[in-house]
């Protein structure tokens, strides 16, 4: 058996036999404590100024962003950008606080709720937490967040509400866990602006694999 | 891939000599070194950090067999399988049985080393497995049939116009020589093929225990894409990536990427905790991670335990002077630059590694940028030390030193020797003190002069020196 073998090797090397229970219970305990590590000053801001690093970070990775004053803003600030750039359907996640939105300012814009497919132009989602530190989204799979909207539409629009910029990905991970009940989504996927590559000499192209742009709407406590 | 690590200096000598590769790996000393140094200035905290990172490995590696099977049970509460594979052999038939389990034609693959390592992709392919490659520096080396040179950067020994043939081939679309025009070409290309695959295979930059977790980390997309979409996720890993908890993780994300790219952040890091939930509407419905051994729990409690805190940034290989005139392929396996240098001999055997070990100058820069502070100069001696116990180096070299150590072990023979190469290489190196020729001495002086001794050896020096010290008036008069 591949694990018995792979295990005793280990603990050959260890110059031990099975963990004593003391060892165990030392090691479950630094689990369950899930203490920091240290965590660098940059984002340890009273709220606002994370906001404003958040909003600084996130363009440096090559993000859109649009502020908007209230979340009722948003269908028509979506709407304006996908009439800019000629994209005549927008996929949605079945978010219920997007659904309840007046959709009427799309006009002709067709909107679907579904999971994404090949060839789709543009998709909207809702975040759960954006990181000051990095300018980095996170979003997590559940029934009504499918991940595929955040990675196969050409483009990723994506609300953010002021209220859930944290400083550090620390604090994201205990919101984390206390919004799921410590039961991990299937996915977890922190985003940091576009898809891009450099595989080709070493220069920087946006749009690889993953969406080409990134809009966050960045709506205002 | 084929081990070519026996002719690492015939290997380099063509090396040396292709004027494209040497334009390519340009690209590259200009790129990484530059723009880490730049994200390491943004981040105070970051030597500390650093210090923080090798500790924390440290006591996982110490721990190590108790969190594997921690998160081997949390993986399993969530519905998740795992499958521990001492060899690579193990680990291709696994993977191959979990291809078969769901009659998979075709499966796409993120960027993995560990499957390089194992050779995955041949194994699939002569048992009827399609693998098709999605990482674009990947996919372009799957087309020209070639193996990646750099363990982020696999396809950085290719220029443009490599690219650009390797796409005109096998898409039968006019060439470009603008790599957006390239990209957007493997873009649409790809897409078909995350659509039709059966399986999704990636590998995993950290295991998490606290939550059974797989993290990828990439820049392009490409491997949330083949996880996302096929109907199961096969992630191969190697049992040294496990952390304790995401705070753990985060540690050594914040060190990661400035290390590897200087980014302050890749775009998408994603965690993967076992298949779909009731109630999901995409996602894959199994979830597979192949932990693979492959030699490395025999590095554990030895010198080379050192080596299983890497987290394959590959800042090594990106100030290494010998990986940047050289390149990856010239170390002739899966794992280049310094941090091959002491892996490929515990992989493949010192017996056909040993070059590898000996291809450094000891500059230092290796472990002087290193994230977790691995001290690769001692852990290549260590593998030099055993390549002579083992009687494997040259006998030119065994010679050499014998001799060395006969002089060496008769200081005043070995002052009088010195003294005289001293004067005759000086007389050689002439008014600019520059020696064009040296006798046995062309692996020097056929890419640069040897600069002559400036004038007294050592010994004479310290001589000197104390006979000042004992008296110092007499020297001063005179």
């Amino acid at each position: 058996m591949s694990k018995a073998e792979i295990l005793n090797n280990i603990r050959r090397g260890l110059k031990r036999g099975e963990a004593s229970a003391s060892q165990r219970a030392a090691v479950m305990a630094r689990l369950d404590a899930r203490a920091d590590n240290l965590i660098p000053r940059r984002a340890q801001l009273p709220q606002p100024e994370q906001v404003a690093l958040f909003k600084t970070m996130a363009l440096e990775a090559a993000a859109e962003l649009i502020e908007l004053d209230s979340i009722e803003q948003a269908p028509a600030a979506i709407a304006q950008w996908l009439e800019q750039h000629q994209i005549p359907e927008l996929v949605c996640a079945s978010d219920p606080a997007l659904q309840a939105l007046d959709w009427s300012a799309l006009g002709d814009i067709a909107r679907t709720q579904r999971v994404a497919q090949s060839g789709d132009l543009a998709s909207l989602t809702g975040s759960f937490a954006g990181i000051a530190e990095t300018g980095t989204l996170m979003l997590y799979s559940g029934a009504t967040s499918p991940t595929t909207l955040n990675f196969l539409p050409d483009n990723h629009l994506v609300i953010l509400h002021e209220s859930r910029i944290v400083g550090v990905y620390e604090e994201a991970w205990k919101r984390l866990r206390s919004a799921t009940d410590g039961a991990m989504p299937r996915t977890v996927n922190l985003i940091t602006g576009p898809s891009r590559s450099a595989d080709i000499e070493q220069k920087l192209q946006m749009g690889a694999h993953g969406p080409r742009t990134l809009v966050i709407l960045l709506i205002k406590n | 891939m084929q081990i070519t690590s026996p002719s690492f200096k015939q290997n380099a000598r063509i090396a040396l000599k292709d004027a494209s590769l040497q334009k390519a790996l340009g690209n590259l000393k200009a790129g990484f070194p530059v723009k880490r140094a730049q994200a390491v200035a943004r981040l105070p905290e970051f030597d500390a950090l650093r210090d923080e990172a090798r500790d924390l490995k440290n006591h996982i590696l110490e721990n190590l067999d108790i969190y594997l099977e921690q998160f081997e049970s949390k993986v399993q509460q969530q519905g998740g399988h795992v499958h521990w594979c001492r060899s690579s052999d193990d680990a291709c038939k696994t993977i191959l049985d979990i291809c078969r389990q769901v009659d998979a034609k075709t499966v796409t693959k993120g960027k993995s080393m560990v499957s390089e390592e194992i050779n995955l992709n041949d194994y699939l392919e002569k048992n009827g497995v399609t693998p098709v490659e999605t990482d674009l520096g990947e996919y372009i080396l799957q087309l020209r049939g070639d193996h990646p040179s750099h363990i982020i950067a696999p396809a950085i020994h290719l220029n443009l116009e490599d690219v650009s043939e390797a796409f005109h081939q096998h898409h039968h679309r006019p060439k470009s020589d603008d790599p957006a025009v390239l990209m957007r070409e493997a873009r649409e290309m790809l897409r078909k093929q995350f659509v039709a695959a059966d399986v999704g295979i990636t590998g995993a930059n950290f295991l998490v225990a606290e939550t059974g977790s797989t993290l990828i980390v990439t820049n392009e997309g490409n491997g949330d894409l083949t996880q996302t979409l096929p109907k199961t996720h096969i992630v191969i890993t190697s049992i040294e990536k496990v952390v304790p908890t995401l705070e753990d993780m985060t540690l050594f994300l914040r060190l990661l990427a400035r290390s590897a790219t200087g980014q302050e952040f890749t775009v998408y890091n994603t965690l993967s905790s076992g298949p779909r939930r009731d109630g999901d509407q995409d996602g894959p419905e199994n979830f597979h991670v192949v932990l693979v051994d492959n030699g490395r729990s025999d590095m554990m409690g030895g010198e080379l335990q050192d080596m299983l805190r890497c987290i394959r940034c590959s800042a090594c290989m990106n100030h290494c002077p010998v990986y940047g005139a050289v390149g990856g392929h010239s170390y002739g396996w899966v794992y280049p630059g310094p941090m091959g240098s002491v892996l490929t001999p515990q992989m493949i055997g010192i017996d056909k590694a040993a070059l590898l070990p000996n291809a450094s100058t000891f500059c230092g820069k290796c472990e002087s940028v290193c994230p977790v502070h691995i001290p690769l100069p001692k852990l290549m001696r260590h593998w030099r030390e055993k390549e002579f116990e083992q009687h494997l180096s040259p006998r030119a070299v065994r010679v050499g030193i014998g001799g060395w150590a006969f002089f060496a072990k008769r200081p005043t023979l070995y002052r009088w020797l010195s003294r005289g190469s001293n004067l005759a290489l000086r007389l050689l190196g002439g008014k600019k003190g520059r020696i064009h020729r040296l006798p046995l001495g062309g692996g020097w002086t056929d890419g640069r002069d040897m600069p002559a001794p400036s004038g007294k050896t050592f010994m004479q020096q310290w001589q000197a020196q104390q006979r000042e010290q004992q008296h110092p008036r007499q020297e001063k008069k005179s």
